[in-house]
């Protein structure tokens, strides 16, 4: 019989967990809204705002759009992340700090005045509404992201492992390949990750550097908001929720077995 | 996030270890600190160099901001704001996190996911939820008349800008202090049972001060972000509400006055940047404390 204290905390995590869940418990339910309207408790049912995704060209237009900068933001970021990993880890501790706070402080710089800055250097040299100017922008604010997951993977990472592969006679990219790769290649992936999400979902940089030629998904759901209820917002946040469930249950589930073997 | 991995990068490597370390080692992060250069320094330096430009040089933009009843409300709400949702958070992670080290791995499981399903809902979307549960019709207002109460003002107040606010940054709170209650040794708090303390003494005198590096990182990381917010604060907010980056961006796009929005911007900047230099002594503090115990 759990004591009276016990009881109070449980209640108090659940009213937490029930916050913190609230707006997906909304989301989903309205994307099957039978009118118009994005009301909940939705009324009716029907599939017709995902066939309206599929079908309205804005929404597959700026979907696309918001996956080719995606893929490349998480390519770039990702190597250009990772080999700051290995320079901020590698480095003489205090220069490896320095870097550290420097390379992280896109986070905690405030998302409009960046916004601002970025739009006036595009204006000046037609970055606006460029594939280019979206992935210089994302990159710079997923670089955090790449360096914190691989840090931490090679804070772990057993330097002795590359000393003996290099005095068994491997060459250092040999030991890079064979060796080190292998053995971060976790933190790598969930870096790339996190990398391709903060692009993809990026808004406020992207609603200045926006155009009416190149539109973001976040862009468009912004402006659907904004223009009108069009519950189609639903069915696209429904559709990215369980597409980013899909692939984080699939990374646990592959790190897992990776941890057994 | 940035908290726990801190507490990694001060750990000692054995001496041997250090010989091998390749010389140059920190070129590997040039492209990195290009990018930044190119993407961020210069950005906000024209944004500072067009707040003393803009129309004429001087600091004209500046006295225009802080004379402006309007402005020094609007600045004043922003840290107002910001601090209710860091104190919300706080409040809602402080047992949240606490539960999260005293429960069987199953249910810890459960109390994480509920932590981390947010982050994979878009932040637009997520936006969009509130106005929907918070607004005069809404989920909230129609709990509260079916239980006989009457109807609350949300939508387009600062409560509601908050409450939307402490959903997108109740995460950023939790994490930091959980990865500090998870490596205290409870231990000690028995320890001072046994020498006759009452549990909620023996709670309050030993637990608290030892999770408050927690505390400290998680609270400074909510205020920072809370600062800068813009979306949350745009949708959820009305006339009455509206928050200091809502302003530069109208400066900016609507009345493309960059001096004055810059202005503003620096104004934002420099505050985030003096609360960081402030909390950073704190943040230190957790590798002193945690060695000592260790």
């Amino acid at each position: 019989m759990p004591s009276f204290p016990r009881i109070l905390l449980g209640l108090f995590c659940l009213l937490v967990a029930v916050l913190l869940l609230a707006p997906t418990l909304v989301v989903i339910p309205m994307s099957f809204n039978g009118n118009k309207s994005l009301a909940f408790p939705p009324v009716g049912f029907s599939w017709q705002w995902y066939g309206n995704f599929f079908s309205n060209p804005d929404w597959t237009t700026s979907f696309t759009n918001s996956l080719i900068v995606a893929l490349i933001v998480a390519v770039v970021a990702t190597v250009v992340g990772t080999l700051a990993a290995f320079g901020v880890t590698r480095a003489a501790a205090r220069t490896g700090g320095l870097l550290r706070a420097l390379l992280i402080t896109p986070m905690v710089v405030p998302g409009v005045v960046l916004a601002i800055g970025i739009y006036a250097v595009y204006l000046d040299t037609h970055l606006v509404g460029t594939v280019t100017g979206f992935v210089l922008a994302h990159t710079m604010l997923a670089i955090p992201f790449v360096l914190i997951a691989v840090q931490a993977s090679l804070e772990v990472f057993d330097r002795r492992l590359e000393t003996a592969a290099s005095s068994l006679g491997a060459g250092r990219l040999t030991v890079f390949r064979t060796v080190t790769l292998p053995l971060i290649l976790p933190g790598i992936l969930s870096g790339a990750l996190f990398a391709f999400i903060t692009s993809f979902d990026e808004i406020i940089v992207a609603l200045f550097i926006t155009s009416p030629y190149l539109k973001t998904l976040p862009v468009q759901i912004y402006s659907s908001i904004t223009r009108d209820a069009d519950p189609t917002v639903a069915a696209v946040g429904t559709l990215l929720f369980l597409a980013t469930s899909l692939i984080i249950i699939a990374g646990l589930l592959f790190g897992m077995r990776r941890g057994r073997t | 996030m940035t908290a726990t991995s801190d507490l990694t990068t001060g750990a000692e490597r054995p001496a041997f270890l250090s010989r091998f370390r390749p010389r140059g080692a920190v070129w590997l992060a040039a492209p990195a600190v290009l990018v930044l250069v190119v993407a961020l320094a210069y950005p906000l330096a024209i944004v500072v160099v067009r707040s003393f430009t803009d129309p004429v040089p001087g600091i004209d933009n500046y006295i225009w901001f802080f004379q402006s009843a309007v402005n020094r409300t609007v600045l004043q709400r922003t840290f107002v704001v910001a601090a209710w949702v860091t104190l919300v958070s706080l409040i809602c992670a402080y047992p949240y996190a606490y539960a999260m080290t005293i429960v069987g791995k199953n249910v810890r499981l459960v109390l994480i996911l509920c932590v981390l399903v947010p982050f994979w809902l878009s932040g637009v979307v997520r936006t969009l939820a509130w106005v929907i549960l918070l607004q005069d019709s809404g989920v909230i207002n129609s709990f509260l008349r079916g239980l006989g109460l009457s109807p609350v003002k949300l939508i387009r107040t600062p409560p509601g800008v908050i409450i939307g606010m402490t959903q997108v940054l109740l995460p950023f709170m939790i994490l930091p202090i959980y990865s500090v209650m998870k490596g205290i040794d409870t231990r000690l708090l028995q320890a001072a049972r046994s020498l006759g303390a009452k549990p909620w003494r023996a709670f309050l005198q030993i637990y608290v001060p030892l999770s408050l590096p927690g505390v400290y990182a998680g609270a400074i990381i909510v205020f920072i972000l809370s600062l800068g917010f813009y979306i949350t604060p745009a949708l959820l907010g009305g006339p009455r509400s509206i928050l200091l980056s809502s302003l530069v961006q109208n400066q900016v796009l609507s009345l493309l006055n960059w001096g004055r929005g810059g202005a503003m911007g620096v104004v934002l900047l420099v505050a985030t940047f003096v609360l960081l230099a402030i909390a950073a002594p704190l943040m230190r503090q957790k590798h002193t404390s945690t060695r000592r115990e260790a």
